[in-house]
């Protein structure tokens, strides 16, 4: 079950804080639980885990490929890992030993992938992941989640930590919109309907699902009815609620802080394509590098905005 | 060697990089100081006297090359571009805003003067080693050096660079360590120590030595010798400080990326400007 904010704003806690506070709670009753970090414990906020359990928490330095084949190591012998370093770091620094050491493995890494797409702002071009998703999508057996707001990835951890098998977290380190308001609950793998509405569906994830739902109050002062769908985890893929909302309003427009390519739209677009074809917009980076700045500015800058979802849906709608 | 007047030149345009650096980061209030500071003396003496280069033509054929692989020094390197004419001082303003031509980690894409862009620790020996290889393969003489940070130094692919390059004998290449002890996370020996980075470069084939990163004239002669030797690559592991010569960052364990207001940037400022008018009147 989940309850929308009436009014959403930012939240006043960060995502990072309220996820190692969670993941501390769960270590003080299992020893299993192990932190590994990569000379960014201080912008992870992994640090605290370090204060509570030096013995558990482990700063390899700045060598993420090393800290990807511990992880796989430990968890061979029974522990729970978890990998923190930026997302752009946990995959293109280290994506053979994700594939190899962990996924083929069948391992049980948890990696927290933090500053996901524009989320890195002024960390600038070389630090943007956005292709993560697509490089982790191609990984058989990895879970990919992406957290809306800070109850959401409370509400998730139990799930991510003791379900067994490799997931891969898009973690905001900083303050995010709050849309859910707290005791809501999630289950991994199903998409959620967050407005309804019978014109179109904006499938958003992350940071753009604030986004879509603005876009859709300004579509309705415009007499445009559309539903809302937050779809978290992006690997596996709800099937069954994007086929039903292709068939239910007829065209889909996906909203993401990503490349649209190999990223939520391609994945929502491969379903649409099998299931029940219609009309698609993809809203997200047009396959362009990141740059520097803050969020805003990114967001504007590659029409990743309310608006710009606004208008996509206006144009899938030309094409229903 | 350097004279007396060379080098109290150096001391003195190491200080204005670092007043300007101090700007450039104070117009936005937040910023990668420590790194950035504690390499000035070696840009003073690359910038300074070491390479060749045209500000006006940046990719000047016959110019030596510089690949920052700690790309987040970014601030201090465009201080020191900017110096030099290679770019408007004002553009120092415009560090890290939306639509700026210098981002917080070098690009080539964007900066007239940068040579590689660099940001993900652990690559820039690499291409320094394929420019270097590239030089030789057309018989040219230009020099390729690289800085590397200690931190990052824990990246293996430091290693194989330093396992190729030490095999392939390449002697138009100098790596400099920006060894400040510390990392992201604070004081190296309490994360994963590096030990004796000259011996364990020396075992890897390199002529390698260990200099005072904030003594110019040391830093001149390290190169020097480094030209001299023939038939190795060479590694000169400068021992500095993070955050030196600013004020409110020297002597902190956690400076890698600080806030700051103008107080604390003016305070470090004039700090700065009383050592330059004392080195002025010294060379008169
Ligand atoms: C591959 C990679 N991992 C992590 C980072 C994040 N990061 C930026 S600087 C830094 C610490 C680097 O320490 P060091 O090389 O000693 O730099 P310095 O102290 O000279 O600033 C880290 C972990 C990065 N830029 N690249």
């Amino acid at each position: 079950m989940i309850k929308l904010v009436e009014k959403r704003k930012p939240d006043t806690v960060m995502m990072r804080d309220v996820y190692i506070d969670q993941l501390i709670e769960f270590a003080k009753s299992d020893p299993n639980i192990i932190v590994l970090d990569a000379d960014l414990m201080h912008s992870n906020g992994t640090y605290r885990f370090l204060e509570k359990f030096p013995e558990r928490a482990i700063n390899v330095g700045v060598q993420e490929a090393n800290m990807m084949g511990i992880a796989a190591g430990l968890s061979a012998t029974g522990k729970i890992p978890f990998t923190h370093t930026f997302a752009c770091f946990s995959t293109r620094r280290a994506l053979d030993q994700v594939y190899i050491s962990i996924a083929y493995n069948k391992l049980n890494v948890k990696m927290m992938a933090t500053d996901p797409g524009v989320t890195a702002a002024y960390n600038g071009g070389t630090h943007m992941p956005l292709e993560d998703i697509g490089f982790v999508r191609g990984i058989p057996t990895i879970t990919i989640i992406e957290p809306v707001d800070t109850v959401m990835m409370k509400a998730l951890l139990k799930d991510i930590t003791y379900s067994y098998g490799p997931f891969y977290v898009r973690i905001s380190r900083k303050t995010t919109i709050r849309v859910f308001e707290e005791g809501s609950s999630f289950e991994i793998g199903k998409g959620i309907v967050l407005r309804e509405g019978k014109d179109v569906t904006i499938i958003a994830t992350g940071i753009m699902v604030a986004e879509a739902l603005d876009a859709a109050d300004l579509l309705a002062s415009e007499g445009i009815d559309a539903r809302v769908v937050n779809i978290f985890t992006i690997k596996p893929i709800d099937r069954e609620l994007i086929e039903k909302c292709a068939s239910e309003t007829g065209a889909i427009v996906t909203a993401e802080n990503h490349n649209i390519y190999n990223g939520l739209g391609s994945a929502v677009a491969e379903v649409v394509a099998e299931t029940c074809p219609v009309p698609i917009e993809r809203v997200g980076v047009k396959d362009l590098f990141g740059e520097v700045g803050d969020v805003d500015y990114l967001k504007k800058r590659f029409n990743m905005t309310a608006q710009d979802i606004a208008a996509s849906v206006k144009n899938v709608l030309l094409r229903k | 060697m350097l004279t007396d007047n060379e080098m109290k030149e150096l001391e003195i345009f190491a200080t204005k990089i670092r007043i300007e650096t101090l700007k450039e980061l104070g117009y936005l209030g937040f910023g990668h100081i420590g790194g950035a500071m504690s390499i000035v003396e070696l840009l003073a003496v690359l910038y300074g006297k070491v390479m060749r280069y045209d500000p006006k033509n940046p990719k000047w054929e016959d110019r030596d090359w510089f690949v920052m692989s700690k790309g987040h020094a970014g601030p201090s390197l465009y201080a020191t571009l900017a110096l030099k004419g290679f770019f408007p001082m004002e553009w120092l303003k415009t560090l890290n805003r939306g639509g700026t031509d210098l981002p917080s980690h070098a690009d080539r894409n964007h900066t007239p003067g940068i040579d590689m862009s660099t940001g993900s620790l652990g690559q820039g020996i690499s291409m320094g080693i394929g420019i270097a290889l590239g030089h030789k393969m057309d018989n040219k003489e230009n020099y390729v050096y690289v800085l590397l940070g200690d931190g990052e130094c824990q990246e293996g692919q430091v290693w194989e660079g330093a396992l190729f390059a030490g095999n392939a004998g390449l002697d138009n290449l100098i790596v400099f360590i920006d060894y400040n002890k510390q990392q992201l996370d604070g004081y190296i020996d309490n994360i994963n120590p590096l030990g004796d980075l000259r011996k364990k470069w020396e075992e890897f084939g390199w002529h390698a030595q260990d200099v005072d990163g904030h003594n110019v004239m040391q830093i001149h002669e390290a190169i020097q010798r480094a030209k001299e030797t023939k038939g190795k690559s060479s590694v000169i592991v400068l021992h500095t400080i993070k955050g030196k010569g600013c004020t409110f960052a020297e002597g902190i364990e956690l400076n890698h990326h600080m806030k700051f207001n103008e107080e604390q940037i003016n305070d470090a400022i004039s700090a700065l400007q009383k050592e330059w008018e004392e080195k002025e009147r010294d060379l008169r």
